[in-house]
């Protein structure tokens, strides 16, 4: 999969939880969930549990601390994927 | 964990526990009653002159017994006079089929969906003393424990 595709899974995922749509329809790899897009700390954990579903992996708890910014998330499902 | 120790230590007290026993707990769901006192403040106002138990009582009675206590039954090892429980609600969908009255003793029933990065989501029911379904929906709540410094 590529970064391009993994990204628009993601974008797919986060977008019922968004509060900002300003933030959303800007959203790159900088984006941070919770400073741009105003998504709480709960449906943070619902995002977590469908990035799991989705890419077949397991999150745990070290990884789901890091996983603030669309860049992290990226690079945490590709060495998830790939390990 | 004994059920008592579990009720002694949530976050509420009167007029706002809603909490007067846990008849079945385990790690997939609890359940639990509380009969609604008739002299209960908000019968005051809801609804003037025919008190009926408001739906955000109900939601809050199914929240404390079906989401907090078995949160806190969850937490067992985790909590101590250093580790205090910390508890917010972050969502609910509730749907409502009957009004509660006045003394009416109603049994809530919660089964877990998840408990993960500290995030508890239950489905739970409420029936009242003939087993007629009263409100049934989703309730989540973040739940951790913290150090008091």
């Amino acid at each position: 999969m590529t970064k391009e595709q993994l990204l628009e899974k993601l974008t797919a995922i986060v977008k019922p939880y968004v509060q900002n749509e300003e933030g959303f329809k800007n959203l790159n790899e900088e984006t941070d969930f919770i400073n741009d897009l105003e998504i709480n700390s709960a449906n943070l954990v619902d995002i977590i549990l469908d990035v799991e579903d989705e890419f077949d992996i397991e999150i745990d708890n070290d990884s789901m601390e890091n996983m603030l910014t669309v860049k992290a998330t990226i690079q945490i499902i590709q060495n998830k994927m790939n390990a | 964990m004994k059920t008592k120790k579990i009720i002694s230590l949530l976050p509420y007290q009167k007029p706002f526990l809603f909490v007067d026993k846990i008849s079945e707990i385990s790690e997939n769901g609890v359940s639990g009653i509380y009969t609604y006192q008739k002299d209960a403040y908000f019968y005051k106002g809801h609804f003037k002159g025919n008190p009926i138990t408001p739906g955000v009582i109900l939601t809050e009675t199914m929240a404390q017994i079906g989401v907090v206590c078995f949160g806190i039954y969850l937490l067992k090892e985790k909590i101590s006079s250093e580790n205090k429980l910390q508890i917010a609600l972050t969502s609910h969908q509730v749907d409502f089929f009957l009004p509660v009255l006045p003394n009416e003793k109603v049994t809530v029933v919660s089964e877990k969906v998840y408990f993960r990065f500290n995030k508890l989501k239950c489905k739970v029911k409420m029936m009242n003393l003939k087993n007629e379904l009263v409100c049934r929906g989703e309730i989540s709540g973040m739940i951790i424990t913290k150090d008091n410094e």
